[in-house]
């Protein structure tokens, strides 16, 4: 079974000079889609990540890092709609950086799809009725 | 081929009335001509689902025991300032106001999470709202600070009285800058980065009486879920713009006052909105049924996106320094393909008013008539149209000097 998850990784000052993620691709046959990386040297770093390989080679990546001292936060469904707030205006369509908000050409309603979510969180404030929310 | 008010009443009285949505409208004039569907077809019902910030709704409040004068002191509502330059318990409460204490834009963008717009909303949904007063207090009015819990239902008078709605056509918003920016057409992505309108286009009440030939002073509409009727022409309503040879304005043109009991509309159709950057807002449902009297009437009634245009102004200098350039003209029809071209750059179309609730609220006033439980209202006046050569003046400013 091959699995696709978005994580948040945060890495100790200590940590971020070293070659981590590097060895995660490479002794974990796992694929990796930066969508967010704030990496200074000596100072905290934040990497917003996209993985996807086999779920065992997934899991061994996620313990490798576990164990080099990086914190894992998952991402998954951090950004939900609050459908009865949606007023499909369209507002958020051009907003959005990965499509997950997109118009339906025929009904012109505005489809959400969580799967392509990032939780980047753009919407959040742009939306007018303050349909979308971030959920922990 | 005429018909009367009266009597397209008497057919939805009897159930027999032929309605249908402005949206339908268009294939059933292009399969069955214009002539034939005049016949068949009596009223044609449009929709419009957007934010609207000239609107607002004054109450009336009750007297506590002992009285207290509003007029001339203060008043809020969930915190929001309200209007109390009337009599002793009369407020008006702004969809645009927002508490004393919210940052604004002092960290920009300010969010705006709530406002006068929300208290709206929250009210029609039944909810109970804090009433703040602090009053002068005089003989026959005692009383300097009240604070209590208050609902709709405990009101005397609740009335939504907008006085700008409905605006026929409106501008389409870009940004020629390097920075994003946040207005009431929502965030403009720097360079081009995208293109907003706000319209039900060919679903528009007045894109289908474009010369205000039926609706008017006194039309019964379809407002916030509830029924409204049209108080007066709003405010910068403006018929002399450029027009289209079927008389589709080019630009924002006619406007509509309305006003409604706000106890029998619903949350749904009266949203509390925030617009980052830019402040709180209330998105309103509006829907204006139009009979068809005649022909002419019908033809209009049958106006396509294809055939509305509206212009496209920069929000970043053109708008904020009220200068006359436009970038180009373009069609809704084009707008709703989600890519248009300004200056051989292609940019993503959004839209801030929504097509699906328009089309709601369209469908709501044609299933309203059908069942005979709506009838049209004959105006009473009409509004100024073309004839009336109102000009749109801007602001000029007049130093004062000590
Ligand atoms: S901006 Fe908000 S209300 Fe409008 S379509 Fe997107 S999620 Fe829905
Ligand atoms: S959080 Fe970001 S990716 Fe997710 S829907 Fe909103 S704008 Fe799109």
């Amino acid at each position: 079974m091959t699995v696709a998850k978005r994580v948040v990784l945060h890495f100790p000052p200590r940590l971020v000079d070293e070659p981590i993620i590097y060895r995660l691709v490479k002794d974990h046959n796992l694929v990796l889609n930066i969508l967010k990386a704030s990496v200074t040297p000596k100072e905290e770093g934040l990497l917003v990540l996209e993985l996807s390989g086999a779920q065992k080679d997934y899991d061994k990546g996620i313990r490798y890092l576990t164990e080099a001292g990086v914190r894992i936060q998952s991402l998954g469904q951090d950004v939900i709609r609050n459908e009865a707030r949606c007023t499909h205006c369209g507002a958020c369509v051009v907003i959005c950086p990965t499509g997950a908000l997109a118009l339906e050409p025929t009904t012109r309603l505005v489809d959400f799809y969580p799967d392509k979510c990032t939780a980047c969180e753009l919407c959040v404030l742009a939306c007018p009725p303050r349909a979308m929310e971030v959920h922990f | 081929m005429t018909k009367t008010i009266a009597e397209i009443n008497e057919k939805i009285r009897k159930g027999q009335a032929v309605v249908v949505t402005a949206e339908e409208v268009i294939d059933i004039v292009e399969k069955k001509g214009v002539e034939k569907t005049a016949q068949e077809v009596d009223v044609v019902t449009t929709g419009t689902f957007g934010p609207m910030c000239s609107s607002g709704a004054y109450f009336n409040l009750g007297h506590s025991k002992p009285k207290i004068k509003v007029g001339g002191g203060r008043a809020y509502l969930n915190d929001v300032p309200v209007y109390t330059g009337f009599a002793a318990v009369d407020i008006f409460l702004g969809a645009t106001a927002i508490p004393d204490d919210d940052p604004r834009n002092r960290i920009h963008p300010g969010p705006f999470n709530y406002g006068g717009g929300h208290v709206i909303e929250e009210l029609v949904a039944g909810k109970d709202v804090r009433l703040a007063i602090t009053a002068y207090g005089t003989d026959c009015y005692p009383r300097k600070r009240l604070e209590t819990w208050i609902r709709l239902e405990d009101m005397n008078e609740a009335v939504l009285f907008n006085i700008r709605n409905a605006y026929q056509n409106y501008n389409v918003a870009v940004n020629l800058s390097d920075r994003t920016l946040y207005t009431y057409m929502g965030v403009l992505k720097p360079n081009m980065g995208n293109a907003n309108y706000s319209t039900a286009g060919q679903l528009s009440p007045l894109f289908n009486d474009p010369y205000y030939k039926t609706i008017g002073i006194g039309t019964k509409i379809f407002l916030g879920g509830g029924i409204g009727y049209v108080a007066w022409h709003g405010t910068q309503h403006n018929p002399s713009v450029p027009r289209s040879d079927k008389g589709v304005p080019r630009a924002g043109a006619g406007t509509l006052a309305v006003i409604g009991d706000l106890k029998q509309m619903e949350p749904a159709w009266l949203v509390g909105t925030s617009m980052l950057g830019y402040g709180c807002t209330l998105t309103v449902g509006i829907g204006v049924p139009i009979p068809i009297l005649s022909e002419e009437i019908l033809r209009y009634t049958a106006v396509k996106d294809e055939d509305i245009f509206a212009t496209i102004v920069d929000y970043s200098e053109a708008y904020p320094q009220r200068s006359p350039d436009i970038l180009r003209e373009v069609s809704y029809g084009e707008l709703k393909g989600g890519r248009i071209t300004i200056q051989g750059q292609e940019v993503p179309t959004a839209s801030l008013s929504s097509y699906p609730k328009a089309v709601e609220i369209a469908n709501t006033l044609k299933e309203w008539i059908q069942k005979g439980e709506f009838l049209l209202t004959e105006p009473v006046a009409p509004l100024p149209g073309v004839e009336a050569g109102i000009t749109f003046k801007p602001l000029q400013e007049r130093p004062i000097e000590e």
